[in-house]
């Protein structure tokens, strides 16, 4: 069924093809947006915008673009769309664009943009391509959102702003984990939604590429 | 499908390609065109609400002065002269400070701050007396606290020494510890702080832990914060870098010549 296919492609980046977790991809921004859960909401809008918009346009010209030429219209593309973003954004929101600073620039080498106009934009229709941004830009939404809500409220005590847990500081019985606030508790959240994911979903775990040598073993052959 | 048929003649790609930036250059001008006000307008108000914080600070001390009263000059750090080329409303100091052309690299003995550069101007603000003379001058201070960058202001009497105010607008240091140089009790130590001795040595700063009442410190110098060692240290570092020779020092020199 035809409507099938489009449901397919915007369901399963989400959790079955989600682009950070089982893709590995747009780890960069995902550890430097997520301190707060404002900041990363921001953020998931941002990128699943551009990955929409650039889904379309790039499906629009795909039965035109050469080969050879192919990466540098894609990339031309997706910087203007990110450039308006950031302006939006700038126009718009600026007290959260001031504190997301470069990162939203920096969506233009964000590989999941890229990888999605490469793998499905040039070769698939615009309403199929924009669902497929719109699903993996949900996907990197879901994991950035879970992210960003742990670590403020582990780091902060609060979320969206709004004081939960009262922080020694404020008078309350609640020690903020400091370690929230830096960039590897977002390795370590995301190493350990990885894990639960892949061992709900073991067909998601990666084939070994290399078979390491029990060198005893051989020596005894 | 039909992507085998598409024609590999480089005319043709460059064509394309040449289509697709004259699309997206329209998009990026137009957008850029239209929001650029309301770009402007954010941060204009970003920059009165900085202010404000200070002006807050100064009218809890009955200095009550609104910001269209305050007038704002750009002066250039080296000589402390005004800066007639630059605009106050257009200068940013915090991307000027980051640019090679208009910043200098601070030698590493001198950058009590920790700051490593400095913009070669800075945005001043002023509050005139009825006879024109400088009574209340408002200086952009910032510096390195325990892990981020403080950002604040430091107001002064027209005399160019005596502390009305230190206000921290921007800080990420630990709440409850080096944050606390926030609050109102530890901003409350600052007015009538004396900036230099009877020398004209600089002497205002941060003592490491308390003052003691009846040194001659106590008039220069504020309590440290427990706990909050290397913030207490960055505060005073900074305090004295922006007021030294490096910094203010050649304005301030000559805002007490009367010539501000």
């Amino acid at each position: 069924m035809v409507g099938n296919r489009y449901w397919n492609s915007l369901v399963t980046p989400l959790i079955g093809e989600n682009p950070i977790t089982l893709q590995i991809l747009g780890i960069c921004s995902a550890l430097a947006v997520t301190t707060t859960l404002d900041t990363a909401l921001v953020m998931s809008g941002a990128v699943t915008c551009v990955l929409a918009l650039s889904g379309a346009s790039i499906s629009l010209i795909r039965r035109r673009v050469p080969r050879s030429v192919r990466i540098i219209v894609q990339i031309t593309i997706i910087a203007s769309l990110v450039i308006v973003v950031d302006q939006v954004l700038k126009a718009f929101a600026f007290e959260i664009s001031l504190r997301l600073s470069v990162f939203v620039g920096l969506i233009v080498t964000n590989c999941i943009v890229l990888g999605r106009a490469e793998a499905f934009a040039m070769h698939n229709g615009v309403l199929a391509s924009i669902l497929d941004g719109i699903g993996n830009g949900l996907g990197y939404s879901l994991i950035l959102v879970l992210v960003g809500a742990i670590r403020e409220f582990f780091g902060h005590g609060s979320l969206l702003g709004k004081q939960i847990l009262w922080t020694t500081a404020q008078g309350g019985g609640f020690d903020p984990l400091h370690l929230m606030l830096l960039p590897p508790s977002a390795f370590f959240i995301i190493g350990g939604i990885i894990w639960f994911i892949r061992a709900r979903r073991p067909e998601q775990v990666d084939r070994s590429e290399f078979q390491i040598r029990d060198e005893l073993q051989e020596e005894r052959r | 499908m039909d992507e085998n048929t598409i024609s590999e003649d480089p005319i043709h790609a460059l064509l394309l390609v040449l289509g697709v930036a004259v699309v997206c250059a329209l998009l990026v001008s137009t957008s850029a065109v239209t929001l650029r006000p309301h770009y402007a307008a954010n941060l204009e108000a970003h920059r009165l609400a900085q202010l404000g914080s200070i002006l807050g600070a100064l009218s809890e001390r009955g200095y009550e002065v609104s910001a269209q009263e305050v007038e704002s000059r750009v002066v250039e750090l080296a000589g402390g002269a005004y800066s007639e080329k630059l605009d106050p409303s257009t200068f940013d100091a915090r991307t000027a400070a980051v640019d090679p052309g208009n910043s200098i690299a601070i030698p590493a003995d001198r950058d009590v701050a920790h700051i490593k550069r400095r913009a070669k101007h800075a945005t001043v603000y002023l509050a005139r007396d009825g006879s024109g003379n400088v009574d209340l001058l408002i200086l952009p201070v910032r510096g390195s606290g325990y892990q981020s960058s403080l950002y604040g202001f430091l107001a002064l009497e027209g005399d160019a020494s005596t502390v009305v105010a230190l206000k921290f607008y921007e800080q990420g240091d630990t709440p409850g510890m080096g944050a606390r140089i926030q609050d109102p009790s530890w901003e409350a130590l600052w007015p009538g702080k004396q900036v230099y001795d009877d020398t004209g040595t600089v002497r205002i700063g941060v003592a490491r832990g308390k003052v003691s009442p009846g040194s001659v410190d106590a008039e220069h110098m504020v309590d440290g914060i427990s706990g909050a060692t290397r913030t207490s240290r960055g505060v005073h570092g900074l305090l004295r870098f922006w007021l030294g020779d490096f910094g203010f020092g050649p304005y301030l020199e000559r805002v007490r010549r009367g010539e501000g």
